[in-house]
Formats: structure tokens, sequence, C-alpha cells
């Protein structure tokens, strides 16, 4: 998921030609106070007019505490956006308002239920509640960590391994999963240094989490190349899906691959597998049908 | 409808500066357009501005656009931005 700031209509025009699996479009903190209402207008106009292709298409917008967060609701759910980044969330019935919101306009366009949330946990509050920020609604696709806001709120700062962001990270790939929704890290804003922001990734997958938030084209590679499953992984996968499908056809309901039976776990990981192999670009998704 | 003078947008590639300002009575929309691409695209940037203009309501007004290799999107937001900033008007009810 690649931040782009509001206010930038050349890097706007562009974001989808690097291939980031998502774009989320910034209203909240790229954009001064003085420039939100031109960014709203940017956005909108933006929306409804580039051909993002499959591009999953997010809008970061301003705290509905805030005078601008209901409007730009009101332009991004006209502009069919896919995503609200709901930012600094902190308990559910922040969720249910804006949700509240959301059908306000959707009703309005007769297209009620279109717009996803995603919610950004910035504090310790927000860690706390994760879970129940995760379930406050069907509308819930995902929980990302935004670690800038949440360090500070825990009176630390970010290191280089990531310490101070552990029991964050951990409690959300947890409460994701038991939501059943996805969960995406934190960016890593240090450009220069792309062995730390190796690192992190290879950290964040191993934790669970399904993608990462980046904030320059330069760091999609690093992003593709951790996720992406081994050619060995993908040839074991190829052959659990076929021989479930084959399995499926006889009415069979146990199956075995080189001799191992297959249970449900590992077909979950297979299809997985899969997914990230069809979604790095190793796979065409022609492939495997 | 009264119009103050306002400014939105920036000189950075593919962005697009625009400054509005009142017009004498019955002058009407008049666009002054600075662009590197003028001579191909500048009849179609300046019926854009005056056609969003137009859906806004005003139709009196001094415009002056310096882009910088702007979409149509962006110059329609901008220009709007401008005019809401000029008037006070809420486009989005």
């Amino acid at each position: 998921m690649m931040f782009v700031p509001g206010n930038n209509p050349g890097m706007m025009a562009d974001a989808h030609i690097y291939g980031p699996d998502s774009i989320m479009l910034d209203l909240e903190d790229s954009v001064t106070m003085a420039e939100k209402d031109a960014a709203r207008l940017l956005v909108y106009n933006a929306l409804k007019s580039i051909d993002y292709g499959d591009t999953e298409m997010v809008v970061r917008i301003n705290p509905l505490n805030t005078p601008y967060g209901k409007k730009d609701v009101e332009a991004v759910v006209k502009a069919g956006v896919d995503v609200i980044r709901m930012p600094k969330t902190e308990t559910a019935d922040e969720v249910r308002e804006l949700e509240a919101e959301i059908v306000k306009v959707e009703t309005e366009l007769g297209c009620v239920g279109r717009t996803q949330i995603m919610a950004a946990i910035e504090s310790a509050l927000g860690v706390v509640n994760a879970y129940e920020i995760a379930t406050a609604s069907k509308r819930m696709m995902g929980i990302a960590l935004g670690a800038e806001d949440y360090s500070a709120n825990l009176k630390t700062q970010r290191t280089p391994d990531g310490k101070e962001l552990e029991l964050a990270r951990e409690t959300i790939v947890v409460a994701a999963r038991a939501a059943g929704i996805s969960c995406f890290d934190t960016v890593y804003s240090n450009l220069d240094d792309m062995e730390t922001f190796r690192k992190e990734v290879e950290l964040i997958k191993t934790l669970g989490f399904d993608g990462k938030s980046i904030i320059n084209p330069r760091q999609i590679e690093v992003v593709n190349e951790v996720f992406a499953p081994t050619a060995k992984a993908i040839e074991k996968s190829l052959k659990i899906i076929a021989a479930i499908k084959e399995a499926q056809a006889k009415g069979s309901g146990v199956i075995a691959v080189n001799g191992k039976m297959v249970d449900r776990p590992v077909v979950i990981r297979a299809e997985r597998t899969i997914a990230l192999a069809i979604a790095s670009g190793i796979l065409n998704k022609e492939d495997v049908q | 409808m009264e119009i103050k003078n306002a400014v939105a947008g920036t000189l950075e590639s593919g962005d697009i500066m625009v400054q509005i300002g009142p017009a004498k009575a019955g002058e009407g929309l008049v666009v002054d357009l600075e662009s590197s691409v003028a001579a191909q695209f500048g009849k179609q940037i300046r019926a854009l501005i005056t056609d969003t203009l137009k859906d806004l309501g005003i139709d009196n007004a001094e415009v002056k656009a310096t882009d910088k290799g702007a979409l149509d999107c962006t110059i329609r937001a901008r220009v709007t931005a401008a005019a809401v900033r000029a008037t006070g008007k809420d486009v989005w009810k």
C-alpha cells in the first residue's frame, strides 16, 4: 500500500505506474490545514477520472472530530473510493461513527454497502481495543499500524529493530486474524537504508502481516521480493490445489500429495501461497484456473 | 455572485496554479493562460476552465492560469478550489 500525498497531482497521476497493490491518497498528515479543501477536490477528481486499473484505491481521511473529516467522507464516497482509511482509531464506536457517515452518503447515492473501512491503530488505547475495532463493522477490511504516532504515544521512539512495536504488531495480527480481516504494517521512512527496510519487511511477514505500507515506489520491489513465495513452495501448492480439485471431482474427502496426507491448514497455506504468487506477478490468474 | 481574489494550485510539475479575481460588470470570463503546451491544448484548457466556472455559477471573473502539464481532472480540481475560495460556495451540497 503506497502512500501518496493528496495535494500532489503529479504523484497522484503516476502512482499506479509502479504497480503497488493499493494506493492510499492522503488527506491527513501530508496536507497542511490551509490546503485541506484543495486536496479533497484533487482526490475527488482524480478518483473520478484516472483509470487506476486493478489497483485498490484507499483514501486516508482526516479524523471525524476535525472540521474536515465528514467532508472528506462525503467527497471520497461520492468519488467511488474502495476503502476509507480512518486515522488514529482508538475505539469501536469511532468506526461505527464513520460507518454512519458513509451510510448517509451511500443512501443518497443508492449504493449502500459499497465502501470498505480500514482502521489505522496509532495509540496504546487503539492497540488495547484492536479486536473490538477490527469487528466493529462488516465493512472492516483491515487494520493497520501507524508507528510514528504510536511510539510517540508510548513515550518512546522508533528503533531499527522495532523492539518498541513488538506488542502492537503481534496484537494487530492476532486481532485481524481473529476478526477474519487483513492487517498492514507501518511505513519505514528512511529511503537510504534499504537493508533495514528489507529486514523489517521480513520480520512483519514472519509475524503474519498481509502487507507493508510504503512511502516511495523504490520500496515496492523489496516488499514483493520478500512476500513472493519460492518456486518450490509454488510448485508444491499448485500440486495440492490440483489434488484437492481432483479429490472433489471424485467425491473423495481425503487426499495425499507426495505420500503425505493433506488436511485443511495445508490447503489454506497452499491457497495463500498461490494468492501471493499472483500478487507478486510470478503467476497469472489464468495459470491456476 | 461576489468574487474575491483567490488562488489554488502550485507551480510543480503536473499541477496548475489558478488565480481568480473580480472582473468588470459584463466582461464575462477572461482567461489568461500560460502553458508550455498552449499551442497544442490551449483551447481545450481554456474551455475546461470556463466550463468548470460556469458549472459553479460563475460567469464574470478574471482568471490567470499557469499550467505545468496538469491533467484535466487536476485543472477541474484547482479551478473549483480557487472558485470556492473566491466565493465561499459549498460544492459538496
